[in-house]
């Protein structure tokens, strides 16, 4: 196959996966996007095999390596339950990371192999190129690993933070770059092999200070990472369709992290750098004094919703936790049942990763033109009858529009407490990650109810 | 004076870049999961160097250092191509509108 033919086909799919993207814009042309997406793969993977025109042995093995690696996949996609996508989509950027780890690895070795020059000898360009992707393509490997490990509560979600912490971040960086400038006049291949250990290095530093309510910034973050690890590779190996996916993807993470940290009225350095830890403290201790609540049970909140005539549901990471989202839509089918009308409100950073909790809801075959996001929303708070808070917290909390003192002020919250009564599921009245009281608690016209919220949920409907 | 065609990428790679930003400001807040989804399937078409490394790589032998780390690439990206579209379809498939009411 001709070079050029090759490359006008990398294009093509290039500009497929644009229409992948593309199709996104609405829950109806998505399934044609992913198609597009799809093709587009299997137009680069093509062109690839006749580029190469060796048909050989090798070729059988890469179909092996091809199937065995498909197949592993394609039974994760399967068994995944809805609740764990944010671990699989930080399982898989690691993945994407150390994919370009490994690709950058063989050119290093073999350079013949892409023109790019002989051992000890590459190509200036494409031997800095191949650095910027190695490097980056190890941060996204072990950070990914690492928010893998915070997700699924293997590891810890609290920060963990040391003395210096932020001086030996930028000195690594520092060092990665040193390393890359020697490695250029050099060609030394141990340096090369420094400069991806100390980048795994920096991929665990940057993301254990980060806490778990986090994560959808940091899974954003490293989707980011992924697309310029691949964009690095892909001028590389001089390959249209690469750079331009690279480029995607990149500023595709780049752009949710910052709605991410847009939902939280967060810098994006105040979260990378380890945010809530520290500054909180004293809330914390301050707000141990006791307050009075009023608490109900299952029989109050349903008599209280069957007197509502519109009803808006706020749900949150804890419903996720409790797998409470299809005993939540077999409420709602009762309430309807009784005319009662019933929407859903989601903050932007309700869950552990961007669109999260819609998700969820689509898991439990709610329509998706019930759900909607916070601007759209939150004038009908006024005009609602009861708000239904399940398993959110921080998130509807009027202390950020009220108090400039709390650490989350100024944070966009839902305005749940415009709503004529409150029902708030709750197992304590524990504070929520920003580690403050939610003033929401102690309001006239709220009603807690301490349970799990799907045991909760369920009583509701039995007692509706 | 000739240009380098490193320039020609490199205006791929900042128009894309631009692409990239207008495309995903326009995708549905509801749909930001299938999207990280997504790119994460795309983003393994890094399979093509992979496949080069594997194929191409040491004269006749199959399993040469260089393609070895090739073939381990291609695992790792076939676990996310397959993964990443699969799961994006599996979800995609669940988002419904209301049903018409009778």
């Amino acid at each position: 196959m001709s070079a050029n033919l090759s490359a006008i086909l990398y294009l093509v799919s290039g500009v497929l996966f644009i229409l992948a993207l593309r199709g996104l814009s609405s829950p109806e042309t998505s399934r044609q996007g992913n198609l597009f997406g799809i093709i587009g793969m299997l137009i680069a993977v093509t062109v690839t095999f006749l580029s190469v025109g060796n048909f050989s042995l090798g070729f059988i093995y890469v179909l092996i390596f091809l199937a065995i690696g498909g197949s592993i996949g394609a039974f994760i996609a399967y068994r995944i339950p809805m609740t764990a996508m944010p671990e699989l989509v930080a399982g898989f950027h690691s993945l994407v990371g150390l994919a370009a780890v490994f690709v950058a690895i063989s050119a290093f070795i073999n350079p013949a192999a892409f023109n790019l020059g002989t051992p000890g000898n590459i190509k200036l360009a494409s031997l800095i190129e191949m650095a910027i992707g190695a490097a980056v393509g190890a941060i996204t490997f072990s950070g990914s690993v690492i928010a893998f490990l915070k997700l699924q509560g293997i590891m810890s979600g609290a920060p963990i933070t040391f003395k210096g912490q932020h001086l030996v971040n930028a000195s690594l960086l520092v060092l990665i770059v040193i390393i890359t400038v020697y490695l250029s006049s050099t060609q030394s291949s141990n340096l090369f092999w420094i400069l991806i250990a100390v980048s795994f290095l920096i991929g665990f530093l940057i993301i254990i200070p980060i806490g778990g309510a986090d994560m959808p910034v940091v899974i954003s973050m490293l989707n980011s990472y992924s697309g310029w690890a691949a964009a690095g590779i892909g001028f590389t190996l001089e390959n249209t369709a690469l750079i331009i996916t690279g480029a995607l993807v990149g500023s595709s993470g780049a752009i949710l992290s910052y709605i991410m940290c847009k939902g939280m009225n967060r810098s994006f350095f105040n979260v990378i750098l380890g945010g809530f830890g520290a500054t909180d403290q004293k809330t914390r201790d301050q707000s141990k004094e006791q307050r009075p609540v009023k608490s109900g049970n299952a029989e109050d909140a349903a008599f209280l919703m069957k007197n509502a005539s519109s009803v808006v549901i706020v749900p949150g990471y804890g419903m996720a936790v409790a797998q409470a989202q299809h005993a939540l839509r077999e409420m709602v089918d009762t309430l309807k049942k009784n005319d009662i009308k019933v929407s859903y409100a989601i903050h932007p950073v309700a869950g552990r990763m961007p669109g999260h909790m819609n998700v969820l809801l689509a898991e439990a075959n709610v329509p998706y033109d019930e759900v909607f996001e916070l601007d759209e929303i939150n004038n009908d708070f006024a005009n609602a009858d009861v708000a239904f808070v399940i398993g959110a917290n921080d998130v509807t909390n009027p202390v950020a529009k009220t108090d400039p003192q709390s650490p989350i002020y100024g944070m966009p919250v839902l305005d749940v407490e415009k709503c004529k009564s409150v029902l708030f599921v709750k197992r304590s009245l524990s504070p929520g990650y920003a580690g403050i009281d939610n003033d929401l608690f102690y309001k006239e016209n709220t009603l807690m109810l301490f349970a799990d919220a799907k045991k909760m949920t369920e009583d509701i409907t039995k007692n509706l | 004076m000739e240009i380098d065609p490193f320039i020609f990428r490199l205006s791929i790679f900042i128009l894309s870049i631009f692409v990239g930003y207008y495309v995903v400001w326009s995708v549905t807040p509801s749909l930001h999961t299938p999207l990280m989804s997504v790119t994460n399937a795309i983003s393994s078409v890094i399979i093509v160097g992979a496949i080069i490394a594997a194929i191409s790589g040491g004269d006749g032998i199959i399993f040469s250092s260089s393609s070895l780390f090739g073939f381990l690439a291609i695992i790792l990206a076939a676990v996310n191509i397959f993964g990443g579209f699969l799961v994006t379809q599996r979800m995609l498939a669940m988002y419904k509108k209301k049903k018409k009411e009778k």
